[in-house]
Protein backbone atom coordinates (compact mmCIF):
# COMPACT_ATOMS: atom_id res chain seq x y z
CA UNK A 1 0.00 0.00 0.00
CA UNK A 2 1.21 3.42 -0.83
CA UNK A 3 -0.51 4.92 2.19
CA UNK A 4 1.46 2.98 4.74
CA UNK A 5 4.68 4.53 3.52
CA UNK A 6 3.58 8.01 4.42
CA UNK A 7 2.13 7.69 7.88
CA UNK A 8 2.69 11.30 8.85
CA UNK A 9 0.77 12.61 5.91
CA UNK A 10 -2.06 10.29 6.69
CA UNK A 11 -2.15 11.11 10.35
CA UNK A 12 -2.76 14.66 9.23
CA UNK A 13 -5.28 13.36 6.74
CA UNK A 14 -7.17 11.52 9.49
CA UNK A 15 -7.16 14.56 11.69
CA UNK A 16 -8.70 16.43 8.82
CA UNK A 17 -11.09 13.56 8.31
CA UNK A 18 -12.08 13.65 11.95
CA UNK A 19 -13.04 17.29 11.93
CA UNK A 20 -16.28 17.02 9.95
CA UNK A 21 -17.18 13.78 11.66
CA UNK A 22 -17.43 15.36 15.06
CA UNK A 23 -19.48 18.27 13.85
CA UNK A 24 -22.08 16.31 11.91
CA UNK A 25 -23.73 12.91 11.86
CA UNK A 26 -21.70 10.03 10.69
CA UNK A 27 -23.88 8.65 7.92
CA UNK A 28 -22.53 5.14 8.16
CA UNK A 29 -24.10 4.87 11.59
CA UNK A 30 -27.75 5.34 11.12
CA UNK A 31 -29.36 7.69 13.59
CA UNK A 32 -32.21 5.33 14.39
CA UNK A 33 -29.79 2.57 15.23
CA UNK A 34 -28.02 4.87 17.62
CA UNK A 35 -31.25 5.79 19.33
CA UNK A 36 -32.08 2.15 19.68
CA UNK A 37 -28.78 1.32 21.24
CA UNK A 38 -27.64 4.37 23.15
CA UNK A 39 -30.28 5.95 25.31
CA UNK A 40 -28.39 9.17 25.75
CA UNK A 41 -28.24 9.79 22.01
CA UNK A 42 -30.39 12.57 20.76
CA UNK A 43 -33.62 11.20 19.34
CA UNK A 44 -33.94 11.91 15.66
CA UNK A 45 -36.48 10.84 13.13
CA UNK A 46 -35.40 8.77 10.21
CA UNK A 47 -34.68 10.49 6.93
CA UNK A 48 -34.56 14.00 8.36
CA UNK A 49 -31.33 15.91 8.77
CA UNK A 50 -29.81 14.91 12.08
CA UNK A 51 -29.62 17.39 14.90
CA UNK A 52 -26.09 18.07 16.17
CA UNK A 53 -25.12 15.34 18.57
CA UNK A 54 -23.07 15.40 21.68
CA UNK A 55 -19.33 15.24 20.76
CA UNK A 56 -18.69 12.42 23.21
CA UNK A 57 -21.45 10.32 21.69
CA UNK A 58 -20.09 11.08 18.25
CA UNK A 59 -16.67 9.83 19.27
CA UNK A 60 -18.08 6.72 20.90
CA UNK A 61 -20.07 5.93 17.76
CA UNK A 62 -17.07 6.54 15.59
CA UNK A 63 -14.94 4.19 17.65
CA UNK A 64 -17.67 1.56 17.69
CA UNK A 65 -17.99 1.90 13.97
CA UNK A 66 -14.25 1.66 13.47
CA UNK A 67 -13.95 -1.53 15.51
CA UNK A 68 -16.59 -3.21 13.36
CA UNK A 69 -16.09 -4.64 9.95
CA UNK A 70 -17.70 -2.74 7.10
CA UNK A 71 -18.94 -3.50 3.63
CA UNK A 72 -17.06 -0.72 1.91
CA UNK A 73 -13.53 0.59 2.13
CA UNK A 74 -13.83 4.07 3.55
CA UNK A 75 -10.56 5.98 3.70
CA UNK A 76 -11.85 9.31 4.98
CA UNK A 77 -14.89 11.51 4.86
CA UNK A 78 -15.36 15.25 4.74
CA UNK A 79 -18.12 17.76 4.53
CA UNK A 80 -18.40 20.26 1.70
CA UNK A 81 -19.59 23.87 2.02
CA UNK A 82 -23.19 22.85 1.52
CA UNK A 83 -22.92 20.59 4.52
CA UNK A 84 -23.10 17.46 2.47
CA UNK A 85 -21.09 14.49 3.69
CA UNK A 86 -18.59 12.99 1.23
CA UNK A 87 -16.75 9.73 1.64
CA UNK A 88 -13.53 8.88 -0.08
CA UNK A 89 -13.24 5.16 -0.57
CA UNK A 90 -14.60 2.38 -2.67
CA UNK A 91 -17.41 -0.16 -2.36
CA UNK A 92 -16.68 -3.86 -1.99
CA UNK A 93 -18.68 -6.82 -3.27
CA UNK A 94 -21.38 -8.25 -1.04
CA UNK A 95 -21.84 -12.00 -1.39
CA UNK A 96 -24.92 -13.53 0.24
CA UNK A 97 -26.21 -17.06 0.17
CA UNK A 98 -29.96 -16.63 0.20
CA UNK A 99 -31.90 -18.67 -2.34
CA UNK A 100 -28.74 -19.07 -4.33
CA UNK A 101 -25.77 -16.79 -4.59
CA UNK A 102 -26.47 -13.04 -4.42
CA UNK A 103 -23.56 -10.85 -5.44
CA UNK A 104 -23.88 -7.07 -5.53
CA UNK A 105 -21.85 -3.99 -4.77
CA UNK A 106 -22.02 -2.51 -1.28
CA UNK A 107 -22.67 0.88 -2.89
CA UNK A 108 -26.29 -0.29 -3.21
CA UNK A 109 -26.69 0.25 0.51
CA UNK A 110 -25.86 3.92 0.30
CA UNK A 111 -29.30 5.35 -0.09
CA UNK A 112 -31.52 6.99 2.46
CA UNK A 113 -32.71 3.75 3.97
CA UNK A 114 -29.55 1.70 3.55
CA UNK A 115 -31.71 -0.92 1.91
CA UNK A 116 -30.46 -2.76 -1.16
CA UNK A 117 -32.82 -4.47 -3.55
CA UNK A 118 -31.37 -7.50 -5.28
CA UNK A 119 -33.49 -9.79 -7.48
CA UNK A 120 -36.62 -8.75 -5.65
CA UNK A 121 -35.22 -9.32 -2.18
CA UNK A 122 -34.51 -6.41 0.17
CA UNK A 123 -31.49 -6.34 2.42
CA UNK A 124 -30.83 -3.78 5.09
CA UNK A 125 -27.58 -2.84 6.71
CA UNK A 126 -28.05 -2.63 10.45
CA UNK A 127 -25.20 -2.31 12.95
CA UNK A 128 -22.74 -3.57 10.38
CA UNK A 129 -24.77 -6.68 9.64
CA UNK A 130 -27.07 -7.49 6.75
CA UNK A 131 -30.71 -8.38 7.52
CA UNK A 132 -33.52 -9.33 5.23
CA UNK A 133 -36.40 -6.85 5.18
CA UNK A 134 -39.68 -7.04 3.33
CA UNK A 135 -39.71 -3.72 1.46
CA UNK A 136 -37.57 -0.75 0.45
CA UNK A 137 -38.82 1.10 3.53
CA UNK A 138 -38.52 -2.00 5.70
CA UNK A 139 -37.09 -1.67 9.18
CA UNK A 140 -35.19 -4.13 11.30
CA UNK A 141 -37.50 -5.03 14.15
CA UNK A 142 -36.14 -5.44 17.62
CA UNK A 143 -37.18 -7.60 20.52
CA UNK A 144 -37.03 -6.37 24.12
CA UNK A 145 -33.30 -7.19 24.37
CA UNK A 146 -32.51 -5.04 21.33
CA UNK A 147 -31.84 -8.11 19.27
CA UNK A 148 -32.86 -8.02 15.66
CA UNK A 149 -35.60 -10.51 14.87
CA UNK A 150 -35.19 -10.31 11.11
CA UNK A 151 -33.75 -13.17 9.15
CA UNK A 152 -30.01 -12.98 8.47
CA UNK A 153 -28.80 -14.40 5.18
CA UNK A 154 -25.50 -16.33 5.11
CA UNK A 155 -22.95 -13.62 4.52
CA UNK A 156 -19.72 -14.32 2.64
CA UNK A 157 -19.10 -10.75 1.56
CA UNK A 158 -15.70 -9.40 0.71
CA UNK A 159 -15.75 -6.91 3.55
CA UNK A 160 -13.12 -4.35 4.40
CA UNK A 161 -11.36 -6.87 6.64
CA UNK A 162 -11.45 -9.61 4.02
CA UNK A 163 -10.10 -7.10 1.54
CA UNK A 164 -7.26 -6.20 3.89
CA UNK A 165 -6.49 -9.87 4.53
CA UNK A 166 -6.21 -10.24 0.76
CA UNK A 167 -3.95 -7.22 0.53
CA UNK A 168 -1.67 -8.40 3.34
CA UNK A 169 -1.57 -11.91 1.91
CA UNK A 170 -0.57 -10.44 -1.44
CA UNK A 171 2.08 -8.19 0.11
CA UNK A 172 3.51 -11.10 2.07
CA UNK A 173 3.52 -13.35 -0.94
CA UNK A 174 5.30 -10.82 -3.16
CA UNK A 175 7.69 -9.73 -0.42
CA UNK A 176 8.88 -13.15 0.64
CA UNK A 177 8.88 -14.49 -2.88
CA UNK A 178 11.25 -11.70 -3.86
CA UNK A 179 13.37 -12.48 -0.82
CA UNK A 180 13.49 -16.15 -1.81
CA UNK A 181 14.41 -15.18 -5.36
CA UNK A 182 17.15 -12.81 -4.25
CA UNK A 183 18.99 -15.72 -2.62
CA UNK A 184 19.21 -17.49 -5.93
CA UNK A 185 20.17 -14.36 -7.82
CA UNK A 186 22.68 -13.07 -5.31
CA UNK A 187 24.51 -16.27 -4.47
CA UNK A 188 22.99 -17.03 -1.09
CA UNK A 189 22.88 -13.47 0.21
CA UNK A 190 19.59 -11.65 0.48
CA UNK A 191 19.12 -8.38 -1.35
CA UNK A 192 16.40 -5.87 -1.83
CA UNK A 193 13.53 -5.03 0.47
CA UNK A 194 13.14 -8.58 1.77
CA UNK A 195 16.56 -8.30 3.31
CA UNK A 196 15.08 -6.41 6.27
CA UNK A 197 12.94 -9.42 7.06
CA UNK A 198 15.68 -12.02 6.83
CA UNK A 199 16.91 -11.44 10.40
CA UNK A 200 13.32 -11.71 11.59
CA UNK A 201 12.86 -14.99 9.73
CA UNK A 202 16.04 -16.22 11.38
CA UNK A 203 14.84 -14.94 14.75
CA UNK A 204 11.61 -16.90 14.42
CA UNK A 205 13.61 -19.98 13.57
CA UNK A 206 16.37 -19.64 16.17
CA UNK A 207 14.54 -18.04 19.08
CA UNK A 208 10.96 -19.21 18.70
CA UNK A 209 10.85 -22.49 16.79
CA UNK A 210 14.02 -24.31 17.79
CA UNK A 211 13.97 -23.63 21.58
CA UNK A 212 10.27 -24.47 21.91
CA UNK A 213 9.84 -27.33 19.46
CA UNK A 214 13.34 -28.76 19.33
CA UNK A 215 15.87 -29.37 16.57
CA UNK A 216 14.23 -32.59 15.55
CA UNK A 217 10.72 -31.47 14.71
CA UNK A 218 10.83 -27.72 14.21
CA UNK A 219 11.08 -27.81 10.42
CA UNK A 220 7.52 -29.09 10.04
CA UNK A 221 6.09 -26.05 11.80
CA UNK A 222 8.31 -23.34 10.32
CA UNK A 223 5.96 -22.44 7.47
CA UNK A 224 3.04 -21.94 9.80
CA UNK A 225 5.02 -20.03 12.44
CA UNK A 226 6.59 -17.68 9.92
CA UNK A 227 3.31 -17.09 8.11
CA UNK A 228 1.36 -16.41 11.29
CA UNK A 229 4.05 -14.15 12.69
CA UNK A 230 4.26 -11.89 9.66
CA UNK A 231 0.53 -12.07 9.03
CA UNK A 232 -0.37 -10.85 12.51
CA UNK A 233 2.43 -8.31 12.58
CA UNK A 234 1.58 -6.79 9.22
CA UNK A 235 -2.12 -6.65 10.00
CA UNK A 236 -1.43 -5.07 13.40
CA UNK A 237 0.74 -2.45 11.74
CA UNK A 238 -1.90 -1.80 9.08
CA UNK A 239 -4.36 -1.37 11.92
CA UNK A 240 -2.27 1.52 13.21
CA UNK A 241 -2.26 3.37 9.90
CA UNK A 242 -4.99 5.92 9.36
CA UNK A 243 -6.61 3.51 6.91
CA UNK A 244 -8.69 2.59 9.90
CA UNK A 245 -8.76 -1.14 9.62
CA UNK A 246 -9.10 -3.50 12.53
CA UNK A 247 -8.51 -7.01 11.26
CA UNK A 248 -6.60 -8.60 14.13
CA UNK A 249 -8.99 -6.91 16.55
CA UNK A 250 -11.78 -9.00 15.09
CA UNK A 251 -12.84 -12.09 16.97
CA UNK A 252 -13.50 -14.12 13.81
CA UNK A 253 -9.94 -13.57 12.59
CA UNK A 254 -8.25 -14.42 15.89
CA UNK A 255 -10.59 -17.37 16.34
CA UNK A 256 -9.55 -18.66 12.94
CA UNK A 257 -5.84 -18.30 13.74
CA UNK A 258 -6.28 -19.95 17.13
CA UNK A 259 -8.30 -22.75 15.55
CA UNK A 260 -5.54 -23.47 13.06
CA UNK A 261 -3.01 -23.60 15.89
CA UNK A 262 -5.32 -25.98 17.75
CA UNK A 263 -5.80 -28.18 14.70
CA UNK A 264 -2.09 -28.37 13.98
CA UNK A 265 -1.33 -29.16 17.63
CA UNK A 266 -3.98 -31.87 17.71
CA UNK A 267 -3.15 -33.52 14.43
CA UNK A 268 0.61 -33.54 14.78
CA UNK A 269 0.59 -34.61 18.43
CA UNK A 270 2.54 -37.71 19.33
CA UNK A 271 1.57 -40.57 21.64
CA UNK A 272 3.21 -38.91 24.64
CA UNK A 273 0.98 -35.85 24.31
CA UNK A 274 -2.21 -37.87 24.53
CA UNK A 275 -0.67 -40.02 27.22
CA UNK A 276 -0.13 -36.95 29.32
CA UNK A 277 -3.68 -35.81 28.83
CA UNK A 278 -5.63 -39.01 29.47
CA UNK A 279 -3.28 -40.96 31.71
CA UNK A 280 -0.90 -38.60 33.44
CA UNK A 281 2.20 -40.52 34.39
CA UNK A 282 3.76 -40.20 37.81
CA UNK A 283 0.58 -39.50 39.81
CA UNK A 284 -1.67 -41.87 41.80
CA UNK A 285 -4.42 -43.60 39.85
CA UNK A 286 -7.38 -41.62 41.29
CA UNK A 287 -5.59 -38.41 40.37
CA UNK A 288 -5.27 -39.60 36.82
CA UNK A 289 -9.07 -39.65 36.54
CA UNK A 290 -9.30 -36.13 37.94
CA UNK A 291 -6.52 -34.76 35.79
CA UNK A 292 -7.77 -36.17 32.48
CA UNK A 293 -10.75 -33.80 32.04
CA UNK A 294 -8.69 -30.86 33.31
CA UNK A 295 -5.92 -31.57 30.84
CA UNK A 296 -8.41 -32.10 28.05
CA UNK A 297 -10.05 -28.79 28.84
CA UNK A 298 -6.58 -27.24 28.93
CA UNK A 299 -5.99 -28.15 25.30
CA UNK A 300 -9.02 -26.03 24.38
CA UNK A 301 -8.29 -23.22 26.81
CA UNK A 302 -4.83 -22.75 25.35
CA UNK A 303 -5.95 -21.74 21.84
CA UNK A 304 -8.91 -19.92 23.36
CA UNK A 305 -6.53 -17.74 25.35
CA UNK A 306 -4.58 -17.12 22.14
CA UNK A 307 -7.74 -15.92 20.48
CA UNK A 308 -8.82 -13.63 23.32
CA UNK A 309 -5.33 -12.26 23.98
CA UNK A 310 -4.76 -11.02 20.45
CA UNK A 311 -8.31 -9.75 20.06
CA UNK A 312 -8.37 -7.92 23.39
CA UNK A 313 -4.95 -6.36 23.00
CA UNK A 314 -5.64 -4.97 19.58
CA UNK A 315 -9.15 -3.79 20.38
CA UNK A 316 -7.97 -2.15 23.59
CA UNK A 317 -5.15 -0.42 21.74
CA UNK A 318 -7.50 0.89 19.09
CA UNK A 319 -10.04 2.10 21.63
CA UNK A 320 -7.44 3.89 23.74
CA UNK A 321 -5.78 5.46 20.73
CA UNK A 322 -9.01 6.61 19.15
CA UNK A 323 -10.38 7.89 22.46
CA UNK A 324 -7.27 9.98 22.93
CA UNK A 325 -7.56 11.35 19.42
CA UNK A 326 -11.23 12.01 20.12
CA UNK A 327 -10.32 13.88 23.30
CA UNK A 328 -8.72 16.55 21.15
CA UNK A 329 -12.15 17.46 19.87
CA UNK A 330 -13.71 17.24 23.30
CA UNK A 331 -11.23 19.69 24.80
CA UNK A 332 -11.09 22.04 21.84
CA UNK A 333 -8.48 24.22 23.47
CA UNK A 334 -4.74 24.57 23.06
CA UNK A 335 -3.70 22.98 26.34
CA UNK A 336 -6.03 20.00 26.50
CA UNK A 337 -5.96 19.17 22.82
CA UNK A 338 -2.21 19.38 22.46
CA UNK A 339 -1.82 17.30 25.62
CA UNK A 340 -4.04 14.60 24.21
CA UNK A 341 -2.17 14.86 20.93
CA UNK A 342 1.11 14.06 22.62
CA UNK A 343 -0.54 11.39 24.70
CA UNK A 344 -1.98 9.73 21.61
CA UNK A 345 1.40 10.07 19.93
CA UNK A 346 3.06 8.26 22.82
CA UNK A 347 0.35 5.59 22.81
CA UNK A 348 0.87 5.18 19.06
CA UNK A 349 4.52 4.40 19.68
CA UNK A 350 3.56 1.87 22.33
CA UNK A 351 1.00 0.38 19.96
CA UNK A 352 3.72 -0.16 17.35
CA UNK A 353 5.57 -2.16 19.98
CA UNK A 354 2.38 -4.00 20.94
CA UNK A 355 1.79 -4.84 17.28
CA UNK A 356 5.11 -6.66 17.17
CA UNK A 357 4.78 -8.07 20.67
CA UNK A 358 1.39 -9.63 20.05
CA UNK A 359 2.62 -11.22 16.83
CA UNK A 360 5.59 -12.54 18.78
CA UNK A 361 3.47 -13.86 21.64
CA UNK A 362 1.02 -15.59 19.34
CA UNK A 363 3.85 -17.24 17.42
CA UNK A 364 5.77 -18.07 20.56
CA UNK A 365 2.81 -19.71 22.29
CA UNK A 366 1.83 -21.58 19.15
CA UNK A 367 5.38 -22.91 19.00
CA UNK A 368 5.15 -23.84 22.67
CA UNK A 369 1.97 -25.83 22.08
CA UNK A 370 3.50 -27.55 19.06
CA UNK A 371 6.52 -28.29 21.19
CA UNK A 372 4.40 -29.98 23.83
CA UNK A 373 2.63 -31.96 21.12
CA UNK A 374 5.82 -33.48 19.74
CA UNK A 375 7.78 -33.64 22.98
CA UNK A 376 9.11 -37.06 23.89
CA UNK A 377 9.38 -37.88 27.56
CA UNK A 378 11.92 -40.47 28.49
CA UNK A 379 11.80 -40.01 32.24
CA UNK A 380 8.21 -40.02 33.35
CA UNK A 381 9.02 -39.63 37.02
CA UNK A 382 10.85 -36.41 36.26
CA UNK A 383 7.76 -34.89 34.74
CA UNK A 384 5.71 -32.28 36.63
CA UNK B 1 -19.19 -12.89 25.86
CA UNK B 2 -22.53 -12.30 24.18
CA UNK B 3 -21.05 -9.30 22.41
CA UNK B 4 -18.14 -11.43 21.22
CA UNK B 5 -20.46 -14.06 19.79
CA UNK B 6 -22.57 -11.35 18.22
CA UNK B 7 -19.44 -9.84 16.68
CA UNK B 8 -18.39 -13.17 15.25
CA UNK B 9 -18.81 -13.07 11.52
CA UNK B 10 -18.94 -16.41 9.78
CA UNK B 11 -18.13 -14.86 6.41
CA UNK B 12 -14.99 -13.22 7.72
CA UNK B 13 -14.02 -16.45 9.45
CA UNK B 14 -14.51 -18.36 6.23
CA UNK B 15 -12.46 -15.96 4.12
CA UNK B 16 -9.79 -15.65 6.76
CA UNK B 17 -9.45 -19.44 6.96
CA UNK B 18 -9.38 -19.81 3.20
CA UNK B 19 -6.88 -17.03 2.57
CA UNK B 20 -4.68 -17.89 5.50
CA UNK B 21 -4.41 -21.58 4.75
CA UNK B 22 -3.83 -20.76 1.10
CA UNK B 23 -1.18 -18.27 2.11
CA UNK B 24 0.60 -20.82 4.30
CA UNK B 25 0.86 -23.30 1.44
CA UNK B 26 1.78 -20.70 -1.16
CA UNK B 27 4.44 -19.16 1.02
CA UNK B 28 5.71 -22.59 2.00
CA UNK B 29 6.25 -23.48 -1.62
CA UNK B 30 7.47 -20.15 -2.97
CA UNK B 31 9.06 -18.43 0.00
CA UNK B 32 9.74 -20.22 3.26
CA UNK B 33 11.25 -23.36 1.82
CA UNK B 34 13.63 -21.59 -0.57
CA UNK B 35 14.48 -18.97 2.06
CA UNK B 36 15.22 -21.47 4.81
CA UNK B 37 17.06 -23.74 2.41
CA UNK B 38 19.19 -20.84 1.19
CA UNK B 39 19.88 -19.71 4.74
CA UNK B 40 20.75 -23.23 5.83
CA UNK B 41 22.99 -23.65 2.85
CA UNK B 42 24.70 -20.37 3.62
CA UNK B 43 25.16 -21.29 7.25
CA UNK B 44 26.53 -24.65 6.23
CA UNK B 45 28.90 -22.85 3.88
CA UNK B 46 30.06 -20.53 6.63
CA UNK B 47 30.52 -23.42 9.01
CA UNK B 48 32.53 -25.33 6.42
CA UNK B 49 34.63 -22.31 5.62
CA UNK B 50 35.40 -21.78 9.29
CA UNK B 51 36.21 -25.43 9.71
CA UNK B 52 38.53 -25.49 6.73
CA UNK B 53 40.19 -22.30 7.94
CA UNK B 54 40.71 -23.95 11.30
CA UNK B 55 42.14 -27.01 9.58
CA UNK B 56 44.43 -24.88 7.46
CA UNK B 57 45.58 -23.14 10.60
CA UNK B 58 46.26 -26.45 12.26
CA UNK B 59 48.11 -27.67 9.20
CA UNK B 60 50.18 -24.52 9.21
CA UNK B 61 50.95 -25.10 12.85
CA UNK B 62 51.95 -28.66 12.08
CA UNK B 63 54.13 -27.52 9.23
CA UNK B 64 55.69 -24.92 11.44
CA UNK B 65 56.43 -27.40 14.18
CA UNK B 66 57.76 -29.80 11.55
CA UNK B 67 60.00 -27.09 10.29
CA UNK B 68 61.17 -26.36 13.76
CA UNK B 69 61.88 -30.00 14.32
CA UNK B 70 63.79 -30.22 11.09
CA UNK B 71 65.70 -27.12 11.98
CA UNK B 72 66.54 -28.49 15.39
CA UNK B 73 67.67 -31.72 13.83
CA UNK B 74 69.77 -29.87 11.34
CA UNK B 75 71.26 -27.82 14.10
CA UNK B 76 72.03 -30.93 16.07
CA UNK B 77 73.58 -32.55 13.05
CA UNK B 78 75.62 -29.48 12.37
CA UNK B 79 76.76 -29.44 15.95
CA UNK B 80 77.83 -33.07 15.87
CA UNK B 81 79.48 -32.53 12.56
CA UNK B 82 81.35 -29.56 13.87
CA UNK B 83 82.31 -31.47 16.94
CA UNK B 84 83.55 -34.33 14.85
CA UNK B 85 85.41 -31.95 12.61
CA UNK B 86 86.98 -30.34 15.60
CA UNK B 87 87.99 -33.71 16.92
CA UNK B 88 89.40 -34.70 13.59
CA UNK B 89 91.24 -31.45 13.39
CA UNK B 90 92.63 -31.93 16.85
CA UNK B 91 93.65 -35.43 16.03
CA UNK B 92 95.22 -34.38 12.79
CA UNK B 93 97.14 -31.65 14.51
CA UNK B 94 98.25 -34.04 17.17
CA UNK B 95 99.19 -36.64 14.62
CA UNK B 96 101.00 -34.06 12.58
CA UNK B 97 102.79 -32.85 15.64
CA UNK B 98 103.80 -36.33 16.62
CA UNK B 99 104.88 -37.10 13.15
CA UNK B 100 106.78 -33.88 12.90
CA UNK B 101 108.43 -34.62 16.17
CA UNK B 102 109.47 -38.08 15.10
CA UNK B 103 110.55 -36.72 11.77
CA UNK B 104 112.53 -33.98 13.45
CA UNK B 105 114.01 -36.44 15.84
CA UNK B 106 114.94 -38.61 12.98
CA UNK B 107 116.43 -35.74 11.10
CA UNK B 108 118.38 -34.70 14.12
CA UNK B 109 119.57 -38.23 14.50
CA UNK B 110 120.50 -38.33 10.90
CA UNK B 111 122.16 -34.96 11.18
CA UNK B 112 124.03 -36.08 14.19
CA UNK B 113 125.06 -39.24 12.44
CA UNK B 114 126.10 -37.38 9.37
CA UNK B 115 127.98 -34.85 11.45
CA UNK B 116 129.70 -37.67 13.18
CA UNK B 117 130.56 -39.32 9.93
CA UNK B 118 131.61 -35.99 8.42
CA UNK B 119 133.74 -35.36 11.45
CA UNK B 120 135.26 -38.79 11.18
CA UNK B 121 135.78 -38.29 7.51
CA UNK B 122 137.33 -34.92 8.19
CA UNK B 123 139.53 -36.38 10.84
CA UNK B 124 140.53 -39.16 8.58
CA UNK B 125 141.27 -36.70 5.84
CA UNK B 126 143.12 -34.54 8.29
CA UNK B 127 145.09 -37.52 9.41
CA UNK B 128 145.82 -38.42 5.88
CA UNK B 129 146.77 -34.88 5.10
CA UNK B 130 148.92 -34.67 8.22
CA UNK B 131 150.56 -37.86 7.28
CA UNK B 132 151.12 -36.57 3.73
CA UNK B 133 152.31 -33.31 5.13
CA UNK B 134 154.47 -35.13 7.55
CA UNK B 135 155.77 -37.23 4.75
CA UNK B 136 156.43 -34.07 2.71
CA UNK B 137 158.11 -32.45 5.62
CA UNK B 138 159.89 -35.61 6.27
CA UNK B 139 160.99 -35.77 2.67
CA UNK B 140 162.10 -32.18 2.72
CA UNK B 141 163.74 -32.69 6.03
CA UNK B 142 165.18 -35.78 4.82
CA UNK B 143 166.54 -33.96 1.86
CA UNK B 144 167.88 -31.24 4.17
CA UNK B 145 168.94 -33.58 6.84
CA UNK B 146 170.72 -35.62 4.52
CA UNK B 147 172.88 -32.69 4.52
CA UNK B 148 172.53 -32.09 8.18
CA UNK B 149 171.90 -35.52 9.40
CA UNK B 150 172.11 -34.96 13.04
CA UNK B 151 169.92 -31.99 13.32
CA UNK B 152 167.42 -33.75 11.10
CA UNK B 153 167.09 -36.75 13.08
CA UNK B 154 166.52 -34.74 16.15
CA UNK B 155 163.78 -32.89 14.39
CA UNK B 156 162.14 -36.03 13.14
CA UNK B 157 162.14 -37.45 16.49
CA UNK B 158 160.71 -34.36 17.94
CA UNK B 159 157.99 -34.29 15.30
CA UNK B 160 157.13 -37.85 15.72
CA UNK B 161 156.89 -37.23 19.38
CA UNK B 162 154.40 -34.47 18.72
CA UNK B 163 152.43 -36.73 16.48
CA UNK B 164 152.24 -39.36 19.04
CA UNK B 165 151.05 -36.86 21.54
CA UNK B 166 148.30 -36.07 19.27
Amino acid sequence: MVFSKKPLRFIIATLVAFLPLVSSANPTVDSTQVSAETTHAVETTHGESAEPKDVKTEIKEFIDHHLKDSYDFNIFGYKDEAGKQHHVGFPLPVILIDNGLQVFSSSKFHNDHEVAEVNGTFYKLHHGKIYKVDSAQGEVTMDEHHHATNEKPLDFSITKNVFMIFVVALIMFLLFKSLAKSYVKNGGIASGVGRIFEPIVLYVRDEIAIPNIGEKHYKRYMSYLLTIFFFIWFLNIFGLTPLGINVTGNIAVTACLALITYLITTFTAKKDYWGHIFWMPGVPVPMKFILAPIELLGTIIKPFSLMIRLYANIVAGHIVLMSLIGLMFVFKNWIGSSLSFFLSFAISLIEILVALLQAYIFTMLSALYFGSAVEEHHHDEAHH
Amino acid sequence: MEKLINDFSLGLFFWQFLIFVGLIFLLKKFAWKPILDAVNEREEGIRNALLSAENAKKEMQNLKSDNEKLLAEARLERDTMMKEAREIKEKMINDAKAEAQTAGQKMIEQAKASIESEKNAALAELKAQVSTLSLDIAEKLLKDELSNKEAQTKLVEKMLGDVKLN
